[in-house]
């Protein structure tokens, strides 16, 4: 086990936890926020650099802080490190960076997005980004394609996080879906246009942030706040069958795996659940599914930090207390 | 003549081949070692002598193989960085096409040190011309014993392969190159683990820059303490400087550390001074991603002691006067340079290589050499410089590999350096239009006439 403190609140974690599923642990402010990092998928994370974090003091027996900030997802806990996330203001501006950098080239075309409410970099972009741009250049586009009958790709959104490839490499049996070119040209592609039709395929919808990866049998049918998502499952042989359902009347517009407040699949699904059962009589409805996430879905619940500095003083302030009590 | 050791029998004619190679002394070390001396007495002269990676960052050689991992059950492998594509730098293409030997001499007794018994050397795609001669005189080596099974009648076993990139200056990083040798794509990978732990095929392994290798077989015939001799301080022995730009006598040139920067840039052994008689205006020291200097900090650092070629010297001040030796590619500016079309030049390059991995380097790049793109055609507006810094700002110490720093840096320092002159641009747009605008009347500072006034 190792001790760390992280935001002033001390833990205990198994060894070899990274800071930021150290802080998933505890919950609430202290979490960095993660936009490549996935947990179910191997190798991701490390590549955004939104969960970038200062490491203030390396560990008990070596109590050197970090030269550099970190990537919180893929740096493992020492025991005694001393980690600052929203405590610390070289963290809060880097990040902005971040976002900054995210945002010049996406498009801001959320009226027309279908992942708009549930997206992670709207969500990030109102709680850490610059209200306005300061970038004047032309954004770089792409054209739109296909991958696969039900999966729409659109390289314009996306940030590449790289956790679509990851799904195709880890939950599909062929290599065929990875990333080509290089730098800001760079792009997720299937190799020569190679559709990828494969069982799994559809999760890859799930595990992009953004509105890069659509679903095809679901695109421009509604806003998702206008639909009402139901947990269900049914009996499935390829996979656990537990999905939501995102319905408006009685139609099911929508089936999607089930989501943590991370934004993550609680279990991948399979392409027949997702894409061939749209009736409501093909699932066994469970009831409502409470949405975690602070986002639109969960109505309104943005929490701004416009005005950082009070907002630190005010935190280390509830810290401390908590600290003094238990 | 100052002394050489890469480079001393560069002139005689067939160096190229083993036969003259090794009539000038070539493939001793490789007896001395396999019959005389333990790996771990390899390593030992190697730290002794101080010997500091070559490509760029001057990490200490023999601390480096040091840190590989002999517990592990997994095999061993020394990889040789010959992907020189360091904007300035031709220092290795040099060498590895003038005297091969001695880079695979010094692949064999280092893969010995190391316990390496598969060794790789990575070279660019754009040498391919260099590839060839590198097969031949492996092909040689082999032939006469040097490489392949129970070398010298020793029970010690190398294969030595060429592995050829195509074109990628991010395969130049230790891990990037690592993923593109195995056949991936060359994104560099998350630091630790570090290669020496996990590194080729998950198994320890040690990268090393082309002259950093070449240079020990000289270490092993001289011994460390003999080749620490050389230099100043920490910076030991003889570097290859490649020199280009505004000077009389552009090439390579093997120097001993310590020599004074002004002796180089104006002694007609190495540089020759300034071309057409011109004022020098700045200097990037140590490839592109150094920062670049003003004429005023080149010869004398900022406590107006002499500034001298190593690693210390070159770096002293910081960022805020100092540069690095890098890889030690010296780029001299003469006074019709144009600082904000060469910091866009850069910006186009590492843009243009960035791997797109991390979002602060993929984005950051771009905005960079677009924003310095629209500054140098008169389209800029004032605040636009401080967005350069602010970019640059956000960039650095924030990405997954050193390019963005590399990409950050330059952009950082010359503005620091010439801020007036980006202002110029952003204030006389017409004067900027013709692309050569300071080659026929170089830029003037006006603070500078009005203080002097
Ligand atoms: C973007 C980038 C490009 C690099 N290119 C080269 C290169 O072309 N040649 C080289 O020897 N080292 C290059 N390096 C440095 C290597 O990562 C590594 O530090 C070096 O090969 C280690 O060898 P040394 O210790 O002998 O210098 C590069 C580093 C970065 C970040
Ligand atoms: S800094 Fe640039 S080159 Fe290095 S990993 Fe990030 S995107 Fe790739
Ligand atoms: S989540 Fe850690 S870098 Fe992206």
């Amino acid at each position: 086990m190792a001790k760390v403190t992280i935001d002033g609140l001390e833990m205990e974690v198994p060894d070899g936890t990274s800071i930021l599923n150290a802080a998933r642990m505890v919950g609430g402010d202290i979490v960095p926020p993660a936009m490549c990092y996935y947990s179910k998928l191997k190798g991701s994370g490390g590549k955004c650099r939104t969960c970038l974090v200062k490491v203030s003091q390396g560990s008990a027996k070596d109590p050197r802080p970090m030269p550099k900030l970190v990537p919180s997802c893929s740096t493992t806990v020492q025991d005694g490190m001393v980690v600052e996330n929203i405590t610390s203001l070289d963290v809060l501006e880097a990040r902005k960076g971040v976002v900054e950098f995210l945002l010049i080239n996406h498009p801001l075309d959320c009226p027309v997005c279908d992942q708009a409410g549930e997206c992670d970099l709207q969500n990030l972009g109102y709680k850490h980004g610059l209200a306005k741009t300061r970038y004047e250049e032309e954004r770089r586009t792409f054209e739109k394609a296909d991958i696969g009958d039900n999966i729409k790709l659109h390289m314009n959104r996306c940030i590449l996080c790289y956790r679509c490839t990851y799904v195709a490499d880890q939950l599909t049996d062929c290599r065929s879906h990875g990333v080509i070119n290089r730098g800001d040209h760079a792009e997720i592609s299937t190799y020569i246009s190679k559709a990828i039709d494969n069982d799994f395929s559809g999760n890859m919808i799930d595990v992009c942030p953004v509105g890069a990866l659509t679903d095809k049998t679901f695109r421009f049918s509604s806003r998702v706040w206008f639909t009402k998502p139901m947990d269900a499952h049914r009996d499935c042989k390829k996979c656990s069958g537990k999905v939501v359902l995102w319905e408006k009347g009685n139609e099911v517009l929508r089936v999607t795996g089930r989501k943590d407040k991370y934004g993550e699949l609680e279990e991948f699904i399979c392409n027949e659940c997702r894409f061939e059962k749209k009736n409501t009589s093909d699932w066994v409805i469970e009831g409502p599914r409470h949405i975690d996430k602070h986002s639109v879905i969960s109505q309104n619940h943005y929490e701004l930090l416009n005005n950082i500095k009070v907002d630190i003083v005010k935190y280390q302030k509830q810290v401390a207390e908590r600290v003094n009590k238990g | 003549m100052a002394r050489k050791i890469l480079l001393e029998h560069l002139n005689v004619p067939g160096i190229e081949t083993l036969e003259v190679f090794r009539k000038m002394g070539g493939y001793q070390a490789v007896e001395k070692v396999l019959k005389t001396m333990s790996p771990d007495d390899v390593t030992e002269e190697v730290k002794k002598s101080g010997l500091r990676g070559r490509g760029g960052a001057g990490f200490p050689a023999g601390m480096k193989w040091s840190f590989i991992d002999k517990k592990s059950e997994k095999p061993r492998y020394l990889v040789c960085n010959a992907d020189e594509s360091e904007p300035g730098t031709f220092k290795d293409r040099y060498l590895m096409e003038k005297i091969p030997h001695s880079l695979i001499e010094g692949m064999i007794v280092s893969s010995y040190a190391l316990g390496a018994k598969t060794s790789y050397i990575y070279i660019r795609g754009e040498y391919f011309y260099v590839l060839r001669i590198l097969e031949k005189a492996i092909a040689e080596a082999y032939e006469a014993g040097f490489l392949g099974k129970n070398i010298l009648g020793t029970d010690y076993s190398l294969d030595l392969h060429v592995q050829i990139g195509a074109g990628a200056y991010i395969c130049g990083e230790e891990t990037a190159l690592l993923e593109s040798l195995e056949g991936k794509r060359g994104n560099p990978r998350m630091k630790p683990p570090f290669p020496a732990i996990s590194g080729l095929y998950a198994s320890p392994t040690v990268v090393n820059n082309v002259e950093t290798i070449a240079a020990v077989p000289h270490i092993v015939n001289m011994t460390g303490d003999e080749y620490a001799k050389i230099g100043v301080g920490r910076s030991t022995g003889t570097k290859l400087i490649s020199a280009s730009g505004h000077i009389n006598k552009p090439g390579v040139y093997e120097i001993e550390m310590g020599l004074p920067v002004e002796e180089f840039i104006y002694s007609d052994e190495y540089c020759g001074g300034i071309k057409n008689g011109k004022r020098l205006k700045a200097l990037i020291a140590g490839g592109s991603s150094v920062p670049i200097l003003p004429e005023h900090l080149i010869t004398k650092t900022a406590n107006g002691d002499a500034r001298l070629m190593t690693y210390e010297s070159l770096s002293d001040g910081g960022f805020v006067s100092g540069t690095m030796l890098g890889s030690g590619g010296f780029i001299v500016m003469d006074e019709t340079t144009c600082i904000v079309r060469n910091t866009w030049t850069l910006a186009r390059f590492y843009h243009h290589e960035s791997c797109g991995q991390c979002s602060p380097c993929r984005e950051g790049t771009g905005w960079m050499e677009k924003v310095l793109h629209r500054i140098e055609n008169g389209h800029g507006k004032m605040s636009d410089v401080d967005l350069l810094v602010d970019i640059a700002k956000k960039i650095e110490g924030n990405t997954i590999c050193p390019l963005g720093d590399a990409a950050a840096w330059p952009i950082a320092s010359a503005i620091r350096h010439f801020r007036e002159e980006f202002e110029y641009h952003v204030k006389y747009p017409e004067k900027v239009k013709d692309p050569k605008h300071f080659f026929y009347a170089p830029f003037v500072s006006e603070k500078m006439n009005a203080s002097i006034a």
